[in-house]
């Protein structure tokens, strides 16, 4: 059994920028592992624990986003493979997609898992894009994931309530960050990481054309970057005995009740 | 512009996120058309008319009776490529967030999502993208089409202008790996009344409670408003509240146009799910508290005495 996990670094949270030339996340500073991501990888060794299975982490980013896979690794992964390629910079959804899903194809996992979320991007939802160029069925949002006979069985929260969806491998799963709490890498598992199989590929040798990847592989582009619109003034008022009795004032002149 | 809307529905209504949705397509112009996946959904089309859907395909069949992306994902793209629409429109949700993505590869289209507007300028189509806890909005837009594109759960009013849609069967015709996914047990309700994300009023509740069965309060003031019970994420982990009610950066995004913070801080993580709101009003005892920095009309005190007394005073208004 494989499963591969994909993840991605991400700025520290204190160094989160856009930068006003390219308009695009300045990803120069220190950069972590996506929190959301620490799910899915938890989840993958839950499952090695439980069975037999080889955890493999898939990304793409720059050269230094080693450095977040690493952190995966000292978790408990057992090796981690990036594609690194300047010309990826700037990749949308589409681009995006298709550079995970040719790294995916090449792995060929019973298994593919995703974090909820990127907080960079706040992006949610590339699993569904990859699953599609792999053809393989898709499950989001898991608040609970078990498998057997060759199924993965998945509890999905959704804006109602909890699904019950089941599906066969192979399968993409992207699991809530409801699921688990990530463990904490042990100094056994940071010392043992930098040993573990950590291989940077180029998207050539995916056999992936320049036009593939960046902006040229995108449909999506960024024209400007702008303040948000401003909120109204502020107000605020001291509990006079009176509160309610102002709430519903303001409530009638904004026509609200 | 011609554009394709994807109308969800559940328990035989359609989810007023995406009458919103269609109501702005149809606002920009050209040809707004909608289309309904499901099993016994035949009745249910002809009423999107009203919010400008000048044709509903309906794709009634029991294959697609489950709320599952991949069928729909079959559907819309065959729609798409046939009928020649340059835009696809979804409202978020669990369901239509997975649709779009997936559809954006299969049509090698661009998808911009969380958008809270859809404007055009200069001759373009602009989307205004709320980012880095919604401190920049980028204008963003697409290089080819057709163009996919995600709306903010509230982006829009589901403004009801009046008009008649013509209704067009499609068959449903799926690729075998979209339906290896199966539904096994649907979800049902975990509450009643709207959903946050269709609700226009949104009474919240925080640790500020002081406990779950003080969510009462919350809730009764909700049902005087008319409007939905939020939660923040610091009472969902400790139980107080249901999953599905999760405002925050990793529950829900939403925009009302009332949104009444009860005992909330605002911290950032929750601020970026709801500061898109219309007006914001919260009430907190700690006068340091984030949220009195953004909130429109703030105010300092005990919401176990203020809350009851503005749900009386609310309830005597409306009566």
């Amino acid at each position: 059994m494989k499963i591969a996990v994909c993840v991605k670094q991400v700025p520290e949270a204190q160094h989160k920028r856009l930068d006003p030339e390219t308009k695009r996340l300045d990803r120069s500073g220190e950069g972590a592992l996506n929190s959301f991501d620490a799910n899915a990888v938890e989840e993958a060794l839950k499952l090695k624990e439980s069975g037999d299975a080889e955890v493999v982490l898939v990304s793409l980013g720059p050269e230094k986003a080693i450095d977040a896979l690493r952190k995966g690794l000292a978790m408990g992964a057992d090796r981690a493979v990036l594609v690194a390629d300047d010309g990826a910079a700037g990749s949308d959804l589409l681009a995006t997609s298709r550079v995970l899903a040719k790294a995916l194809e090449r792995e060929s996992a019973d298994l593919v898992l995703f974090g909820q979320q990127s907080a960079d991007s706040d992006g949610a939802v590339l699993w569904a894009a990859v699953a599609d160029r792999l053809r393989r069925p898709v499950v989001s949002q898991a608040a609970e994931l078990s498998l057997s006979d060759g199924k993965v069985r998945v509890k999905r929260q959704t804006e109602f309530g909890y699904d019950v969806i089941e599906a066969p491998l192979p399968a993409v799963v992207a699991v809530s960050d409801a699921i688990n709490e990530p463990r904490y890498p042990s100094l056994k598992g940071i010392m043992g990481a930098k040993k573990k199989p950590q291989e940077t590929l180029t998207s050539s040798e995916l056999g992936l054309e320049a036009s593939d990847l960046g902006e040229s592989g995108s449909a999506t582009v960024v024209y400007a970057l702008n303040e948000p619109p401003a909120r109204g003034d502020v107000q605020k008022v001291e509990d006079d005995g009176n509160a309610a009795e102002k709430i519903v004032e303001f409530l009638a002149q904004k026509r609200l009740v | 512009m011609k554009s394709l809307v994807f109308l969800e529905h559940h328990g035989g209504e359609f989810v007023k996120n995406s009458l919103g949705v269609l109501a702005k397509a149809a606002s920009l112009g050209g040809d707004a058309h909608g289309v309904v996946v499901g099993a016994g959904v035949k009745d249910l089309a002809p009423r999107a008319g009203a919010f400008g859907a000048s044709k509903v395909y309906v794709a009634d069949d029991a294959s697609v009776e489950a709320p599952l992306p991949q069928p729909r994902v079959d559907v819309l793209a065959k729609l798409v490529r046939d009928g020649g629409y340059d835009t696809v429109l979804f409202g978020q949700s669990v369901l239509a967030a997975d649709i779009a993505s997936a559809l954006a590869a299969r049509l090698e289209a661009g998808l911009n999502w969380d958008l809270v507007d859809l404007v055009e300028q200069d001759g373009k189509l602009v989307g205004k993208r709320p980012a880095l806890q919604d401190s920049v909005y980028a204008d963003v837009g697409w290089s080819s089409e057709p163009r996919v594109a995600l709306f903010r759960s509230g982006a829009f009013d589901a403004n009801e202008a009046g008009g008649e849609a013509e209704v067009e069967d499609v068959a449903v015709e799926l690729d075998d790996f979209s339906t290896h996914a199966t539904m096994v047990e649907q979800a049902h309700a975990e509450s009643e009344g709207p959903s946050i994300e269709d609700a226009d009023v949104i009474v919240a509740g925080g640790r500020g409670l002081g406990g779950p069965e003080n969510f009462a309060l919350a809730e009764q003031l909700a049902q005087a408003l008319g409007g939905a019970v939020a939660a923040t994420r610091a009472v969902v982990d400790a139980g107080w509240y249901p999953y599905s009610s999760q405002v925050g950066q990793t529950g829900k995004t939403v925009s009302p146009k009332l949104y009444v913070a009860l005992g909330i801080s605002g911290a950032i993580q929750h601020k970026v799910g709801m500061q898109s709101s219309g007006t914001i009003i919260a009430i907190n005892k700690d006068a340091n508290a984030p949220i009195f920095e953004f909130a429109d009309l703030g105010v300092v005190g005990d919401v176990h005495e203020i809350v009851p007394k503005l749900t009386e005073l609310v309830r005597q208004r409306k009566s």
